[in-house]
């Protein structure tokens, strides 16, 4: 098993610098979300951030390293260990005209603020007819040994809620583009970083400030005709890795990244099940009630008639995210687990 | 109630034409009887009734052409999915079953009810109970075999496909939606040309189990199977599959028609324009014991044997692409002579991609000729839906025990037949090669072949 590279993030543990992009343009996840931020804050000065340490400490994961040398103390704002007055500080910040972007250091700590978020930002809009342009960016997910309280995926709590949009981007590129869409959309958002990509995933970004990922636009990263997966984030790329394997035996995958979660895009997801008729959903948060649950029942709800074999899921089960190693690759679906299921799928 | 279409008798059949009603409406009708004779392009025929019960309507004239598909009759057979009982009203609607209000107008009225209480008993009346999704039976080839998937429905359903025809190769011998568009792609590729499926019956589902893959190496090349070869693979598979094959040979004396073929062979091609060979003969005599022993020509469908009062014999062809088996229709009424020429003339077209579907179609019996290259004996595989296939092998002179014990040289030539356990024994299998020989040994062809 191959040893990960420990993101060891905020609480003074002294995260890496964040790097730079390679002379080729080649950029890491997490270099393509501080670009996004920061020229979405060149361009427009009513963006602001605010955060536990993202001024003088960068940031967690180093995301805003650098932030508040360039745009000062007014616009990179840090704040006390209270996520609830974060998020209502930028609602508030919201409604009076600016377009705050909060950054918490863990999506884990994102229920701290759950008060705030799902009863006043989701609903502000809709109560009084007041914008409330606020993204939530948080780091997500497990894979790097962090265990419960830094290891969470908490989109479907927050799509639950209704009336914010989320975003689980798994590349860079898309990261790139969809932060800045969401930062110039008047609805609230959430930002899910899946933290096991931050430096992991590495490809060329474009540094056209007006690149933008339309928010609710899924997309095939691999074209296939024999049995779709559908699935976001990190497991994108466990699904590419076991699409390559199969390819050699024979099983054509297509791999659908949602991108965005809520509101999802579901022509795209029907639009492969029409051509392959056989969908694996394959999600990191959890198996029951989680985001893969609604694909499934998009799926047999509006493609019922292009189905050659039940839906099948594939996602952890509903217990905290361990620690220890084996239990924790035991738990998270793995690439073996994925070639497992398409073979069932396939075989159906 | 069931609605009788008009049938497609043949690929490329689009329409038929009525000519005659052989039931009036109110004939009582027994399944198999036939109801109507139709034509089409190919062929006239009468249509058999496929229930028993009562003709409740003609819907079209005698001498109407109609697309294949269309109702033209309606048979009361007690299922009473619309209208039932005797001289059915016209349906009064189809009136949802559930929750009939006790006040529901228009009750039918009861039967001699004068002085009866206007029944105010919430008697739940079945009057239009929603018809039964149609379910088609599955052949059980599997503890899975009768799933049906929905895409698997659904592409059956938009392209006319029957699946119990079909072979499933999904788990538990489910039909997969790969297997229903195999069978499509196969005749969907056939405009004009044929594409050389081995005549009707189950359709070739492309039944390729992947044994662990094994690329070319060094020294070896790798071409993509030809569409004509995967059809063949296919229908060669499903046949090895699902036949319980077993296979006798006889050794048959053919002295007297190889005499009788060099004395006669320039003078025949001369006056019918096409070779003699042997393969016309044992067509004839085949033919001859087919009609002797009919279980040798018929068919399996579903738990019925089938067997035709006619003999359409197929005959193997190999070509450039393959293997065909263009079908003589109604080889029964032929002599030798057209036999000859029949088998000529599609072997011709066989070779030259000029045959129509149709020809390629509704074998009953399959005849195989390895012969001219060599071979002294075959195993066949069976062209299904047949219960047989003949091989006819190389003629060869032997010595052989003849009459009082002496030995003597004689044109010999083994004749063999692959036959499906399901439909015949042992001994009919070799009864029915018996005659053949029989035929072949004692017939005096002279006459046959018009000379």
């Amino acid at each position: 098993m191959a040893s990960t590279t420990v993101e060891s993030g905020a609480a003074g543990h002294g995260a890496e610098p964040r790097g730079k992009r390679a002379e080729d343009g080649q950029a890491t996840y997490l270099i393509a979300v501080a670009e996004a931020l920061w020229e979405e804050m060149e361009r427009d000065e009513r963006v602001i951030m605010l955060g536990e340490d993202i001024g003088v400490y960068g940031g967690a994961f180093k995301v805003t390293e650098g932030f508040l040398e360039r745009f000062g103390p007014d616009r990179v704002m840090d704040t006390p260990i209270a996520e609830e007055t974060i998020v209502g500080f930028a609602v508030g910040a919201a409604m009076e005209g600016w377009r705050p972007v909060a950054e918490f250091q863990y999506s884990d700590f994102m229920t701290s603020g759950f008060d705030e978020i799902t009863t006043v930002l989701s609903r502000y809009h809709y109560r009084s007819g007041v914008k409330t342009p606020v993204v939530l960016r948080a780091p997500s997910g497990g894979g790097v040994r962090a265990s419960n309280f830094h290891s969470v995926n908490p989109e479907p709590w927050f799509a639950y809620a209704g009336g914010m949009k989320i975003m689980c981007p798994a590349f860079p590129s898309d990261a790139k583009g969809l932060l800045k869409s969401a930062v110039r959309d008047d609805n609230p958002s959430l930002f899910l970083e899946h933290k096991a990509l931050y430096r992991r995933i590495k490809e060329h970004v474009s540094e056209d400030a007006e690149a933008l990922i339309p928010i609710s636009s899924a997309a095939v990263k691999r074209a296939g005709d024999d049995v779709t997966i559908v699935t976001y984030g990190a497991m994108v790329h466990k699904a590419l890795e076991a699409a390559d394997t199969l390819a050699g035996r024979g099983v054509s995958v297509e791999v659908v990244d949602l991108r965005t979660v809520y509101p999802m895009d579901e022509e795209t997801v029907i639009r492969s099940i029409e051509k392959t008729s056989r969908a694996l959903v394959l999600y990191e948060s959890f198996h029951f009630l989680g985001i893969g649950a609604e694909v499934a029942s998009v799926i047999a709800e509006k493609a019922f008639e292009h189905l050659d074999a039940p839906v099948m899921r594939l996602a952890p089960p509903n217990h905290p995210v361990p620690f220890s190693p084996p239990l924790e690759d035991a738990f998270l679906p793995q690439v073996a687990d994925i070639e497992a299921a398409v073979d069932r799928l396939s075989a159906w | 109630m069931t609605s009788i279409q008009m049938p497609q008798l043949g690929e490329t059949i689009v329409e038929g034409t009525i000519l005659k009603w052989l039931k009036n409406e109110g004939d009582e009708v027994k399944a198999d009887e036939p109801l109507f004779e139709i034509s089409t392009d190919k062929v006239d025929t009468e249509v058999p009734s496929p229930v028993a019960g009562t003709v409740t309507k003609l819907l079209v004239a005698e001498g109407t052409t109609v697309p294949v598909g269309t109702a033209v009759m309606e048979i009361d057979d007690g299922s009473g999915a619309s209208g039932n009982g005797s001289s059915a009203p016209e349906p009064a609607a189809a009136v949802p079953a559930a929750e009939t209000p006790a006040a529901a107008p228009a009750q039918p009225p009861a039967m001699g009810a004068s002085a009866a209480p206007p029944s105010p008993a919430p008697q739940v009346q079945p009057s239009g109970q929603p018809a039964p999704a149609p379910s088609v039976t599955m052949p059980d080839r599997g503890p899975r075999s009768n799933i049906l998937s929905p895409i698997v429905r659904k592409l059956a359903h938009d392209r006319g496909i029957d699946l119990t025809t079909i072979a499933g190769t999904g788990e538990g011998g489910r039909i997969t939606k790969a297997d229903v568009l195999a069978a499509t792609a196969a005749p969907a590729a056939s405009s004009g040309t044929v594409t050389p499926l081995p005549s009707a019956g189950p359709a070739a589902a492309a039944v390729m189990v992947a044994p662990p893959s094994m690329p070319a190496g060094q020294g070896e090349d790798a071409q993509p199977m030809s569409h004509v070869r995967k059809a063949i693979a296919g229908h060669m598979l499903a046949s090895a599959q699902q036949t319980a094959r077993a296979w006798t040979m006889v050794e048959v004396n053919v002295d007297r028609l190889v005499r009788l073929r060099a004395e006669i062979k320039e003078k025949f091609q001369a006056n019918f324009g096409v070779k003699l060979t042997y393969l016309p003969m044992v067509t004839r005599a085949t033919i001859d014991a087919l009609q002797q022993f009919p279980l040798v020509n018929s068919r399996l469908d579903g738990e019925n044997i089938v067997t035709p009062r006619f003999v359409n014999m197929g005959i193997a062809v190999s070509y450039d692409a393959g293997l065909i088996v263009p079908v003589v229709k109604g080889a029964d009424g032929m002599n030798t002579v057209g036999i000859a020429r029949a088998i000529a003339d599609l072997a011709a077209r066989a070779r030259s991609h000029q045959l129509q579907p149709d020809e390629v179609q509704g074998a009953t019996f399959t005849i195989t000729n390895p012969g001219p290259y060599g071979s002294l004996v075959s195993v066949p595989i069976i062209n299904q839906p047949n219960a047989g296939i003949l091989s006819l092998d190389a003629i060869q002179k032997r010595p052989v025990v003849v009459e009082d014990d002496a030995i003597a040289v004689r044109s010999m030539v083994y004749i063999s037949m692959s036959w499906d356990h399901r439909l015949i024994d042992g001994e009919l299998a070799t009864r029915f090669l018996a005659r053949v020989k029989h035929n072949l040994e004692t017939w005096d062809f002279a006459e046959d072949l018009g000379l």
